[in-house]
């Protein structure tokens, strides 16, 4: 069975890079002023059924992922770089060299795009304890009316209607909670976009993967130009506090900002 | 007001953790289609290997 080819990225400069996916040497293939970066995997493994089994291995995804990302990383580390989703797989070469020609005004718009700009990735972590104890700050008390918890006069010796009362307030206050870490999550992204070129929000990690059981409010992702990152690092830690702790990783290759219209 | 610490990472490569590689390398990067014999576009492969991820965590803690 012959190989097929594996794309990693795609970017206008030929550099030499670690090897990619299965071991193999990267090589690239220039066409249109574009240069995409390759490598050969069997059909036996990267073939579309063996690839369905493969993905249900977490080992064999964590160490492709890896490989993937130490290709795309070494070449966006020098250059303006279109990363390609994980486990994009042509049939040959050819087929690789007939893509590049048939979308270069589509790659050439993303790479201006990114040109001079990295992807930040910034995630608020708040614990349920903080959240509620934010809630129940005075200072945030604006929406508990003291109107509607008629409890006390009259009520004594109803002990299932100050059953339902009790109740309903701990409803109330969840639902304020809530609301409250929606809220902040969407000032702290709403702010960091207003700094970035870009801003997109992945969805928040399952904490049995992350590791950490806090809620996470926020998982975004930011492309930022090179001159601002200090600027946004600053921006990001002034985000935090109040219960609230935000952390960075970056820079990335602008993996999240490189989203083609399908040809 | 108390400001929580704000932690930055730069790691390489091989220490990033995989469930925030995930994040990047399945919902974002160019799609390409034409003559692929697969993408991860071309099917909700966030979810199989969640659920691969979910049902090995206790296995795999250390690597994420």
């Amino acid at each position: 069975m012959p190989d097929l080819t594996y794309l990693y990225a795609v970017a206008r400069e030929s550099l030499s890079c670690p090897s990619g996916v299965a071991g193999n040497p990267v090589r690239t293939i220039a066409r249109a002023g574009l240069v995409a970066y390759v490598s050969s995997v069997p059909a036996e493994l990267f073939g579309a059924e063996p690839l369905r089994r493969s993905l249900e291995d977490l080992d064999w995804l964590g160490e492709t992922a890896r490989a993937h990302h130490r290709v795309v990383d070494a070449v966006a580390a020098v250059t303006t770089t279109a990363p390609v989703r994980l486990v994009t797989v042509y049939e040959d070469d050819a087929q690789v060299a007939e893509l590049l020609e048939r979308r270069s005004v589509a790659f050439g718009d993303v790479l201006a795009h990114v040109t001079g700009r990295r992807e930040w990735g910034v995630k608020a972590y708040t614990s349920p304890a903080a959240a509620a104890a934010q809630a129940a700050d005075p200072d945030h008390a604006d929406q508990r009316g003291g109107a509607r918890t008629c409890g006390g006069d009259g009520q004594a010796g109803r002990p299932g209607t100050a059953y339902l009362q009790r109740r309903r307030a701990g409803l109330r206050g969840r639902e304020q909670v809530r609301r409250q870490v929606l809220q902040r999550a969407d000032h702290i992204h709403r702010a960091l976009s207003a700094l970035a070129a870009a801003g997109r929000r992945h969805r928040p990690q399952d904490p049995r993967l992350s590791g950490r059981h806090d809620w996470m409010l926020l998982n975004g992702a930011y492309l930022v130009d090179e001159a601002r990152a200090g600027e946004f690092a600053a921006l990001a830690g002034e985000l935090g506090g109040d219960g609230v702790e935000i952390r960075v990783t970056g820079p990335w290759a602008p993996y999240s900002f490189t989203v083609m219209e399908p040809a | 007001m108390r400001r929580d610490v704000s932690v930055y990472e730069e790691l390489p490569p091989e220490r990033v953790a995989l469930v925030d590689l995930l994040d990047r390398l399945l919902a974002g990067g160019v799609v390409v289609t034409g003559d692929l014999v697969l993408s991860i576009a071309d099917v909700d492969l966030v979810h199989i290997s969640l659920r691969t991820v979910l049902a090995s965590v206790d296995e795999y803690g250390g690597i994420l």
